[in-house]
């Protein structure tokens, strides 16, 4: 059983970056929508692997091979667990949310006809929104819209007008990365399939922050990354229901993703290895078990708890702050996206980074919604539940510094 | 003074917000657009080339203080020079202009204005006045 209530003391001692000095100042990390620190426990996994058990898998007959290749399927079976996927077969590993993404861009749309509609949404990160857009382009298909309202959710109308009898792919975010909205995807899910459309979620931002399952959520496809949830980078993975996953043409070609190869034809594996071409990454793989177990062991939900807690925290703090202009709605997950004044978010973050404060500034890969927004940029503070209070008190303090740096 | 302050000195902060030039030339010889996709900075400069020499400039645009500090001093500075002598313009010298230190990441920043100008130059060339 998880802890119900873990020391925060403890738990830093875990991230050996977290005891880092920048400019003479303690570290303040506050960027983990963008990546995630690594507890030892990861690191050392890895690091156990490459020692100890390093080998390609599934093809060599020797005993770290079969190490290898154990811990690599293994991998698949605690993601499988961990999302409540039912089997590692429903699991592929890729690069990142990305990667994912885009191999569903190419393999759903594979089938569709011309006049086909894709829905997705004004706040989409670029990787929920670039691949669709291609692929509709090269496919003749038409990518439309759900807009989102003044407070930064989706639009209720926008939602039931965008969705219809010519969408066959619904594809949206759990949670923005710059809003910090949190989306009603099993809602927008049961539109989608009331319209016979598939429904995609880009889980990047949700699945470090809190408890997903996605047999309840009844996505039909769920894609992330194990970077941000304490995982390595170069993992990345792709939830499938298994007789879509069946029918859909893999989308990267070569070995390990084959049965059997003929010069003129050739039989692809089974789940999911026929959407793993080519050597994987394996200790990465290895890495993300590790982070896995580590984010059981303090458990999804405390975790989901502290990080509100923190992001409360900062969204009253900043509120106090003249000229500080944050957005989104109140509700919402890690993150804080704010502009100071008419002060560019990158000297803000550049200042705050004077101060050993990490927060990361710009667009944030969604340069659409920034459009939406009317800002050319935003400073963006996101957390973990290894962040702390006394943090967020230096953060809002060094926010007076960038006032005066600037004389405003 | 500490880095950062050294960084967002007086003149820096005197170009930022007050840029010289600021504004759109209606019929310009050039004008050309840049951006910088990292961070979001945006920069428009309008060139009046007449006998192969700057003779009016104006620059439009938004982003962080390095950036557009830059553009303000660089349009200072090249009102009434030959193209020539324009192209010959480095990265060095905008870091002579700016006087302040600067990480490779910020230095897309302060670059952006030159990228401007040297392109505006190069399409100047190509296609308004072709040799």
């Amino acid at each position: 059983m998880p802890k119900t209530n873990f020391e925060i003391k403890n738990i830093r001692k875990d991230f050996p970056i977290l005891s880092r000095k920048i400019r003479g100042k303690q570290l303040i990390y506050f960027d983990s929508a963008a990546t995630s620190q690594k507890p030892k426990q990861v690191i050392e996994a890895m690091e156990d692997y490459y020692k100890n058990h390093n080998a390609n898998i599934h093809r060599s007959i020797h005993t770290l091979g079969e190490e290898a290749t154990e811990a690599y399927e293994k991998a698949h079976e605690k993601v499988a667990d961990f999302i409540n996927a039912g089997s590692y077969q429903n699991i592929v590993f890729t690069k990142n949310t990305t990667e994912s993404l885009n191999l569903l861009a190419y393999s759903l749309t594979a089938d569709l006809k011309k006049g086909d509609e894709i829905v997705i949404s004004q706040m989409e990160h670029h990787s929920n929104l670039v691949p669709w857009q291609q692929l509709a382009k090269q496919r003749g298909l038409k990518l439309e819209f759900i807009k989102i309202d003044e407070e930064g959710k989706l639009d209720e109308e926008s939602i039931n007008e965008s969705i219809t009898k010519k969408t066959k792919i619904v594809s949206i975010m759990h949670v923005s990365n710059v809003l910090g909205t949190i989306n009603d995807i099993k809602k927008i899910g049961n539109i989608a399939h009331e319209n016979n459309a598939l429904m995609v979620v880009d889980g990047a931002q949700s699945i470090p922050h809190m408890p997903v399952d996605v047999k309840k959520i009844d996505a039909d496809f769920y894609a992330f990354s194990g970077h941000k949830m304490l995982g390595p980078t170069g993992i990345g993975v792709l939830y499938g229901k298994r007789e879509l996953l069946e029918n859909m043409q893999p989308f990267l070609y070569g070995g390990e993703m084959i049965r059997e190869v003929k010069f003129e034809d050739t039989k692809f594996n089974d789940l999911p290895w026929k959407f793993e071409a080519g050597t994987m990454n394996i200790a990465e793989a290895v890495g993300l078990d590790a982070a896995i177990d580590y984010l059981k062991k303090i458990g999804m939900e405390n975790i989901q708890k502290k990080d509100k807690e923190l992001t409360n925290y900062t969204f009253e703090k900043l509120k106090e702050i003249k000229d500080v202009k944050i957005y989104g709605p109140k509700e919402r997950g890690a993150v804080v996206s704010f502009n100071v004044d008419e002060i560019h978010a990158h000297d803000v973050s550049q200042i705050l980074d004077s101060e050993g404060i990490a927060i990361r500034a710009g667009h944030h890969c969604c340069m659409p919604l920034m459009g939406v927004l009317k800002a050319h940029a935003a400073a963006r503070a996101s957390f973990y539940f290894y962040n702390t209070k006394d943090e967020i008190d230096k953060f809002a303090n060094a926010l007076g510094k960038v006032k005066k740096v600037f004389r405003v | 003074m500490n880095g950062i302050e050294q960084m967002y000195q007086e003149n820096i902060l005197d170009h930022y917000k007050n840029p010289r030039n600021k504004g759109i030339i209606k019929n310009p010889s050039v004008h050309h657009h840049e951006n910088n996709p990292l961070c979001g900075d945006e920069l428009d400069l309008y060139l009046v080339i007449d006998n192969h020499k700057v003779i009016d400039v104006k620059i439009n645009g938004h982003g962080c203080a390095i950036s557009q500090a830059s553009a303000s001093m660089l349009s200072e500075q090249i009102k009434g020079k030959a193209l020539e002598d324009l192209k010959k313009l480095a990265k060095e010298n905008i870091l002579e202009m700016l006087g302040i230190p600067l990480s490779p990441v910020r230095l897309k920043c302060a670059l952006l204005s030159l990228d401007t100008l040297k392109n505006s130059i190069l399409i100047y060339e190509k296609y308004v006045n072709k040799k």
